[in-house]
């Protein structure tokens, strides 16, 4: 019923928006279940729902069918080392590493059928669309840059954050409802950190880039996850003593409610 | 039932938490000692960063410290003369452990340091305790009694050092250079390694200070609450990485399993007990020895950089 509606509005508003791709005879409009995934004691991780709709500029006759979409959500940016084991006088210890310099800490490509049927490698690779042709920057000594695509610390990088459904590459993941209609869920996982997540979806035809539409949804903590989390941070002394008091308070009562003599 | 901990930034089950704080406090009641060197390990293994596992279980074994300590306190088994000696050099270990800490942190080292610190240690006390422990079983078998108490050792180098001071609860008239420099080990290595060290620090004042038994459980609690409980606000003021709920969960399981350890612990035979704690500790130490000699599935991992949390 939900999705129902939103499927509605998500019609109603292409057609009152304005403005479109350039060039194109059809727009594309987006929309996201929730702008806002909340991060409460309960939290096991979430879904947020993609919808959209193709529609005519009404300047063309709008095709029917045909289309291919492919969403690329990028998560908050973050540096990370990437350390490789080796033995070392009998034991394995890490030898060697990288730091990814600002690389997504969350990453999904969604498709609507394997994105080499979409689109030629080169367009794929000049358009950055998935796990193979993200940019991937590592300090290489004074310099920043992107390396090979099979550089073993890249390929390990990324089988890392697979492993940790951190990456995600899903060519089925995005379902057209009608021709003109589509649907995709976006899956966040517990570990997700909190930030802004930017949902670009891109609309193809015929191996060409029809246009795009960008949005985006945030995952913030809040309540009491929220509160520990900053005091944790901003008050560190504070909560430190709140939390040795805790542990006190707690070995007391423990004493007194198992007392013996 | 799933919690998501604020710090670590997971969510666990709160029943397998607690259950761990329950069976963990179990042997640490039994054995009279913190628990720390299985809590750690513990929480490693179900997904928790070394990091917030060691800064996190100081909390915890300051409670269960605590609930202890109270109960010698009112056995009067407690030699505060003593206790406060071992602090002096305890805090200063503590602040030294929580400094390197935080530079092996940055340097991407801390999880080896913690892992070769669990391995040389507890391999090396669980050995000297099960070899221990079976000679004293294998003379009772022998004598088929008890041996007369003995005190343990003669005088060592220890008791010829200056600046000798009196303990009149233990009876001991011994330098404060040996009571210090056990105090600052134990605060240094707890907070580098997240145990609180009880089962280091009892026969260390057992064989080195010759404290007597009775007194010496009781004090070693008070070096280690306290010790605990300011490596617990040292970490939250320099590292940020105390979960509060995760140490919540975990004391208040600890302080459970920990009276109904002390029970089952009087009830058998003091060497069986030492056999049981040095295999124990054994275990934990060969454990870690086969992730550090084992090729590993995975050749890579990867981490946070600092202030991108």
């Amino acid at each position: 019923m939900r999705r129902a509606l939103l499927v509605l509005a998500i019609v109603a508003a292409g057609l009152l928006a304005p403005g479109g791709g350039a060039g194109a005879a059809e727009r594309l409009v987006t929309s996201l279940s929730t702008h806002r995934v909340l991060i409460n004691s309960v939290f096991t991780g979430a879904e947020v729902v993609l919808f959209g709709a193709v529609e005519g500029d009404g300047t063309t006759p709008v095709r029917r069918g045909g289309f291919d979409v492919i969403a690329t959500v990028v998560g908050p940016r973050q540096t990370l080392k990437t350390l490789r084991k080796d033995r070392m006088l009998g034991i394995w210890i890490n030898v060697d590493s990288r730091t990814f310099i600002d690389v997504p800490a969350y990453l999904a490509v969604l498709g609507t059928r394997p994105f080499d049927r979409i689109l030629p490698p080169d367009r794929l690779r000049r358009l950055q669309i998935g796990h193979r042709n993200v940019v991937l920057p590592q300090q290489i000594g004074p310099d920043i840059a992107d390396v090979v695509t099979d550089d073993p610390f890249r390929q390990a990088f990324l089988r890392l954050k697979t492993e940790r459904k951190l990456y995600i590459e899903d060519p089925t993941a995005v379902t057209m409802l009608s021709p003109t209609l589509f649907q995709a869920s976006i899956p966040v996982p517990a570990e997700a950190p909190v930030g802004t997540y930017e949902v670009d979806v891109k609309l193809f035809h015929d191996g060409a880039l029809v246009t795009r539409s960008t949005s985006a949804f945030e995952i913030t903590k809040v309540g009491f996850e929220r509160f520990v989390a900053t005091a944790a941070v901003d008050n560190g002394l504070l909560y430190g003593i709140v939390t040795a008091m805790m542990a006190l308070m707690t070995g007391w009562l423990a004493s007194v409610v198992f007392r013996r003599d | 039932m799933d919690i998501y901990l604020p710090i670590a930034d997971l969510p666990v089950n709160v029943f397998l938490v607690f259950a761990m704080g329950i069976a963990v406090g179990f042997i640490s009641g039994m054995f009279g000692i913190g628990g720390g060197f299985l809590m750690t390990p513990l929480l490693i293994f179900i997904g928790v960063s070394p990091a917030v596992a060691v800064a996190t279980v100081s909390s915890h074994i300051a409670a269960s410290s605590f609930s202890g300590a109270l109960n010698y306190w009112r056995r009067r088994a407690i030699d505060l003369a003593l206790a406060f000696m071992l602090l002096i050099g305890g805090l200063i270990g503590t602040a030294a452990g929580v400094w390197l800490f935080t530079l092996l942190r940055a340097l991407g080292q801390l999880d080896l340091v913690i892992a070769l610190s669990y391995v040389i240690l507890l391999s090396s006390v669980g050995s000297l305790m099960v070899a221990e422990s079976v000679q004293a079983i294998i003379r009772l078998q022998r004598d088929k009694q008890a041996p007369p108490a003995r005190h343990p050792g003669g005088h060592t180098w220890l008791h010829g050092l200056p600046l000798k001071v009196r303990f009149k609860q233990s009876r001991l008239y011994v330098s404060v250079i040996p009571v210090w420099g056990i105090g600052f080990v134990m605060g240094f290595l707890g907070a580098i390694m997240g145990i609180g060290g009880g089962f280091i620090l009892v026969p260390a004042l057992i064989y080195l200070l010759h404290v007597p038994t009775n007194v010496v459980i009781g004090t070693s609690m008070v070096l280690t609450l306290v010790t605990m409980a300011s490596a617990t606000v040292m970490h939250s003021a320099t590292n940020h990485l105390v979960d509060a709920l995760l140490a919540l969960i975990l004391m208040v399981g600890g302080v459970i399993g920990a009276q109904f350890g002390a029970q089952a612990g009087q009830k058998m035979r003091s060497e069986r007990l030492r056999l049981m704690l040095g295999l124990l500790v054994l275990a934990v130490g060969l454990r870690f020895a086969v992730n550090l000699f084992v090729t590993p599935g995975e050749m890579f991992s990867f981490r946070l950089m600092e202030g991108d949390r």
